[in-house]
């Protein structure tokens, strides 16, 4: 076993894995669903359905028709009630579309298992059954399985991480579908060719360990099929799961500032998103479907359900015991990076992992103080920076400052603003200190074509003259 | 429904400044007692004074910059007791409330209140006392006679005498022996006395063993890193060794099985270390957050500069002040050490200067 490297930095909140030993339960009673759609990084898809359409479950609503674009499945069978814009979660305009369910789950009749003969049959398949990263990120997973020439991944790792507090559904997919894990993993070394997986989780997760080694006992690999697997326990740090340290973990490659996984050989798949590949394979049912951990002093029951696409928040919460006191906090995802809602009515996406909801009490966030440069935080920083320094450029307008402390590093994971003593809105600060930056670079690149533009246009010389608008 | 919408993270840690000051008012609890024990209740008085006038102090100036009351992170507290600690158990008070007013208004409130501070204030009011009252404050006492609860309250036993560092420097003695006597009867103190406090020096630098305590706790939980004092001592002690006046190597390598060379090479690096204010201003003045660096290579360099300044007043100075005037000097260099220090970004080449 080789030795396991350890980032520096990263902090210990309360993990708070409550609903680890309660099974999934499948929610179906929901009177309606909006499904958003745009659920991937890139460009919305197009929708084919109109207002009366009868639609079934599994059925393409929305045609993804560029190519970093994924398609987007109806999660209930019904009819098309309405197609409008609606507010997400992160305060964006997206194009929605209502549907009303009858209830009865009628699956699209041409729904079949796929056949594979090929890498690009396969990746055409990750991409029609609606597949994205599901650990959160929402990235094509076509895409990230398509990775450039030369850069071919010769290591595969599943991230069973889950470092998010509260945040148990991942693990709860391997203590009940581990064979679809292994499924998916199998299919993926063997279309993408990549000659060896490590499994990573953190050794918060009882017998994740005996789940997955139980597993692969029963298989029976013929000579030469790709099987080298690993299962390899983390210690228990948050952000143990965000992809450079996972990468540095398992396999003591750094990824540099600026570049992807690829890079470095490496590909990274979260455990969920590798298992749909296995159930898609055998079920042939598109994503559809998500299980969302669902935790937070306000709930009466806290636990995880496997919910519809598009299933609104205040439904779910109803539908999964409901709320013991009035709800004044709603997180979508963990409590570390999750966003804050404003309402409790947006549908549920495929990137959605979790909904937090909380009471009075811990919905208390102290005001800030003045910072007591304590270096708390560049000791909790997993990227080495310096937060204290990133928050004093973004509040001083400095440009140089902020270059000066790559900001643009980075992961916003909130370990440092976790820490402070004096409770300052770290993140936050950098997160607006990354808008300045690329504000800035942006209005000096436009003055520079300006200025190139007008030169352009001194007398004597031929051509337009006169401003450029951008 | 009224929902809360603020930015990720959504948790906090539960430490908070004032949750920090109050950890380190506790570890100066033991200092304070001792204090009380060595000089009687005058030096409790002393400090009681300058709490309050530190408080008050700081309460008038916020108020009459037209900014937020910030008494409630206790770092006025905290520089209070600290100021106290630095200054001779005989000191009139109304020069204590003088030093209090320079501590919070002139070097912490005029440049921008709590974390703004180039220097540590309570260090920094010490020099400028020294300066603006030479003789009251270098009237050192030490407690005569046995321990007795009575007349540590009136406090009527304290005598003047020379601090053990001052007594060494007018004689111009070796350290060899601790029963020489130098001069007007003065005794230097066993090494047990200078660990245990009886003998002369400030309020709070006296009691070693009441400041280790204290340390240890706030080791313990982790307000302290052990980098800064640890940089700090072990570059002095190695300073002594080699360049003090007893050759510490030589003595060793001479004869390095003889217990009784390993007490005469061992005497002074451990006198000088339990002398004056060395081990108050390594625990508890030199990692203050605010005028200290922020990264791990940084206040190991800090705590190195320190002990070797420390080391230079002590043997080729004239003044009394080798740890204040240390502590002080690296103050000002700590934000220059922490932009050379800093780490490179995960990933990352090293940086280039902008």
């Amino acid at each position: 076993m080789k030795p396991v490297h350890a980032f520096l930095g990263g902090v210990h909140p309360k993990p708070n894995k409550n609903t680890d030993v309660l099974p999934s339960i499948r929610l179906n009673d929901f009177p309606e669903v909006e499904i958003l759609l745009q659920q991937h990084i890139g460009p919305p898809c197009a929708c084919v359905v109109a207002p009366g359409d009868y639609v079934y479950v599994g059925q393409l609503i929305g045609k993804a028709e560029h190519p970093m674009a994924v398609p987007i499945h109806s999660s209930v069978s019904g009819t098309v009630k309405e197609i409008h814009y609606v507010v997400s979660a992160i305060g964006a305009p997206v194009e929605s579309v209502r549907i009303e369910s009858d209830m009865k789950f009628n699956m699209l009749p041409s729904l079949s298992c796929p056949v594979i003969n090929s890498k690009e049959e396969f990746l055409a398949m990750v991409r029609s059954c609606g597949l994205v990263g599901l650990g959160g990120a929402s990235f094509p997973t076509h895409i990230k399985l398509s990775p450039p020439k030369g850069k071919e991944p010769d290591l595969l790792l599943i991230n069973a991480a889950e470092c998010e507090p509260y945040i148990t559904s991942d693990y709860r997919l391997i203590c009940e579908h581990p064979d679809q894990v292994i499924d998916g993993i199998l299919a993926v070394m063997k279309w993408i060719d990549i000659p060896r997986t490590i499994i990573g989780f953190e050794d918060n997760k009882p017998f994740v360990q005996k789940i997955f080694s139980h597993e692969l006992g029963k298989r029976v690999f013929k000579t030469g099929e790709k099987s080298d697997i690993q299962i390899r326990s983390l210690k228990t740090k948050y952000p143990q799961g965000a992809e450079k340290m996972l990468i540095y973990s398992l396999s003591g490659r750094k990824v540099p500032t600026g570049k992807l996984p690829h890079d470095v050989r490496v590909l990274v798949m979260n455990v969920t998103t590798v298992c749909f590949i296995g159930r898609y394979m055998k079920e042939g049912v598109p994503l559809v479907r998500k299980r969302i951990t669902l935790d937070g002093s306000a709930l009466n029951t806290p636990g995880n359900f496997n919910v519809p696409i598009g299933a609104k928040i205040k439904d779910v919460i109803a539908a999964a015991g409901g709320t013991r006191e009035e709800p004044r906090k709603i997180i979508m995802g963990g409590p570390m990076m999750g966003v804050a809602l404003d309402r409790d009515d947006c549908g549920i996406i495929k990137a959605n992992n979790a909904i937090l909801v909380f009471g009075s009490k811990e919905t208390k966030i102290p005001a800030e103080s003045p910072c007591i440069r304590c270096g708390r935080c560049v000791a909790a920083c997993p990227m080495n920076l310096m937060p204290t320094g990133i928050d004093q450029s973004t509040r001083a307008r400095d440009l140089n400052g902020l270059e000066f402390f790559h900001v643009m590093d980075c992961i916003e994971c909130g370990c440092c603003t976790y820490v402070c003593p004096a409770k300052r809105f770290l993140t936050q600060s950098i997160k607006n200190g990354k808008v300045f930056v690329k504000a800035e670079n942006a209005r000096l690149e436009r003055e520079k074509q300006l200025v190139t533009s007008l030169a352009g246009s001194l007398p004597g010389k031929e051509g337009q003259s006169g401003k450029q608008d951008q | 429904m009224k929902l809360e919408v603020s930015n990720s993270p959504h948790i906090r840690d539960r430490a908070t400044t004032a949750s920090i000051m109050r950890d380190v008012l506790l570890a100066l609890c033991p200092a304070v007692i001792a204090s009380g024990i060595i000089f009687g209740l005058r030096a409790v008085l002393m400090i009681l004074v300058s709490v309050l006038s530190c408080m008050i102090f700081e309460y008038l100036a916020r108020k009459i910059m037209k900014r937020e009351n910030t008494l409630f992170d206790l770092s006025a507290v905290v520089t209070g007791v600290l100021l106290a600690f630095n200054l001779p158990p005989t000191l009139p008070v109304y020069m204590v409330v003088i030093g209090a007013f320079f501590a919070i208004v002139i070097v912490k409130q005029m440049f921008g209140g709590i974390g703004n501070n180039f220097v540590n204030p309570a260090l920094t009011s010490r020099i400028f006392l020294v300066i603006a009252f030479p003789k009251a404050m270098t009237l050192w006492s030490a407690r005569e006679g046995a321990f007795s609860f009575l007349k540590s309250l009136s406090g009527a036993d304290l005598v003047s005498s020379a601090t053990p560092l001052a007594a060494l420097r007018n004689a111009s003695a070796d350290l060899v022996s601790s029963a020489t006597p130098l001069q007007d009867n003065y005794t230097l103190p066993s090494l047990l006395k200078l660990f245990l406090g009886d003998k002369a020096g400030s309020i709070g630098e006296v009691c070693i063993l009441a400041l280790l305590i204290g340390a240890a706790y706030l080791l313990a939980r982790k307000v302290i890193a052990p980098w800064i004092p640890l940089a700090y001592l072990g570059s002095f002690t190695l300073m002594v060794m080699l360049f003090g006046n007893t050759s510490f190597f030589e003595t060793i390598i001479e004869d390095p099985l003889s217990v009784s060379a390993w007490e005469t090479a061992l005497f002074e690096p451990t006198y000088m270390l339990l002398s004056g204010g060395l081990i108050l201003g390594a625990f508890f003045m030199a990692t203050d957050y605010v005028t200290s660096p922020i990264t791990r290579r940084g206040k190991i360099i800090f705590g190195i500069g320190c002990g070797l300044l420390t080391f230079l007043i002590r043997y080729y100075g004239n003044i009394a002040e080798g740890v204040s005037f240390s502590i002080i000097l690296m103050n000002i260099l700590a934000p220059n050490i922490d932009r050379l220090t800093m780490r490179k970004p995960f990933g990352g080449r090293k940086h280039e200067q902008v």
